[in-house]
């Protein structure tokens, strides 16, 4: 039952975050976590420019959050679970995520997802 | 001794805090997963059980990068469910019971498992949407709960198989504690999606519901496949069964399944609902 690190990430089509992931996303991923708080999140709205820089982020990092792509957010160590916290921000919800990820419309994507149930 | 009565699952989906909120019961895409609970209410009615035991895991609330344990049980006299930054309402305050925390911490570290402790703990809907699902409103006569994060976050997670012992373990303590209580144990989260990478939106329907028989009488068999097959087959966020079959762990060797409902898609996920009964 050993845990095959390499095999993880032969995944299609999928991003395994793990430890190197982690640290390369670190500052990204830690600005994401401060969205929990409603004053962060007004911080943020008010200024990202100088919101970024107080966290750190790289140029790939900030560009992909000026972009607001998913998959460049990814790229850059972003975690799904405090990218969704940014993404909330610009109101955008995980069937818009999918969406974009996929290259389909949101109600093309809804629909893929209703499919599968039938 | 304290007893285990049974085990419950549900998915943990933010979007159902939000139409909770909303009563959207009658709605025509929730209902066929609102009507799901019903059978079990009236369980719940029947049996009242006075502690539910919650595997979750924390979406980026409580825990952080920084510090990312693999086991963390909760040993609080109670939890706040708190703004998680994108607008599904915080629930407020679920009551703790940390006598029974401690016995399990104590239990499970002889047994082996070397958790983190936490006396203060905050609760995101991992946790809160299911306790919401099965007791509703818990300003009033809350359940006492313990809340028992599973890292599923950032790899490596434990393979389903250390979940299933873990809950074995967990078990074991419950039914040593010097306690008339009786005890749920809930397995939140999954079924099949991923929200992630060119791959998001991936549901597996047959993979699913395989799942739902064989955790039923073969959990042992379920529990030997690896995190990577997992992945494969229930997407990269669906590897959140093995807080299900952590659950089962708790549950011994004899259940039987009283109740069952499965609908797809709740947002991009497909949604499991379970009643295992423990047998006498």
């Amino acid at each position: 039952m050993t845990m095959d690190a390499h095999e993880l990430h032969e995944l299609p089509d999928t991003v395994t975050f793990d430890g190197r992931e982690a640290m390369k996303g670190y500052p990204l991923n830690k600005m994401c976590y401060s969205f929990n708080r409603a004053d962060a999140r007004e911080d943020f709205r008010r200024d990202p420019e100088a919101y970024m820089i107080r966290f750190g982020l790289n140029e790939k990092a900030k560009a992909a959050v000026r972009a607001r792509n998913v998959a460049q957010l990814i790229d850059a160590g972003g975690n799904i679970y405090y990218l969704a916290k940014l993404a909330g921000i610009f109101g955008l919800g995980v069937q818009d995520l999918g969406a974009q990820q996929t290259g389909m419309t949101v109600e093309a994507f809804k629909d893929m997802l209703k499919k599968q149930g039938e | 001794m304290a007893r285990i009565i049974g085990g419950l699952t549900s998915s943990h989906i933010p979007a159902v805090g939000a139409a909770y909120a909303k009563k959207q019961f009658e709605d025509p895409y929730w209902k066929p997963f609102f009507e799901g609970y019903p059978p079990v209410h009236k369980w719940l009615a029947e049996q009242k059980p006075d502690v539910a035991v919650v595997f979750y895991n924390d979406h980026g609330l409580n825990f952080f990068l920084d510090k990312m344990p693999t086991f963390a049980i909760g040993a609080a006299f109670e939890y706040e469910n708190q703004d998680e930054g994108w607008g599904i309402p915080a629930l407020g305050k679920f009551r703790g019971y940390p006598e029974l925390s401690w016995q399990i911490i104590d239990g499970v570290v002889a047994d082996g498992f070397d958790v983190c402790s936490c006396q203060e703990m905050a609760v995101d809907h991992g946790f809160s949407v299911p306790v919401q699902l099965f007791w509703g409103d818990q300003t009033k006569n809350p359940i006492k709960t313990i809340p028992i994060c599973v890292n599923t976050v950032q790899h490596p997670v434990p393979t389903p198989m250390r979940c299933y012992r873990f809950g074995q373990a967990i078990g074991r303590a419950i039914s040593a504690f010097p306690g008339n209580e009786k005890v749920v144990i809930l397995g939140t989260g999954g079924m099949s999606h991923q929200l992630d990478g060119k791959r998001a939106g991936f549901i597996n329907k047959k993979f699913d519901l395989m799942c739902m028989d064989k955790i039923v009488d073969h959990p042992e068999e379920l529990a030997k496949i690896s995190t990577v097959d997992l992945i494969q087959e229930a997407g990269a966020q669906g590897l959140e069964f093995i807080l299900w079959l952590a659950m089962r762990g708790c549950l011994g060797d004899k259940v039987k399944r009283l109740h069952q409902n499965y609908h797809i898609p709740i947002s991009n996920t497909a949604a499991g609902t379970l009643l295992l009964e423990k047998a006498a």
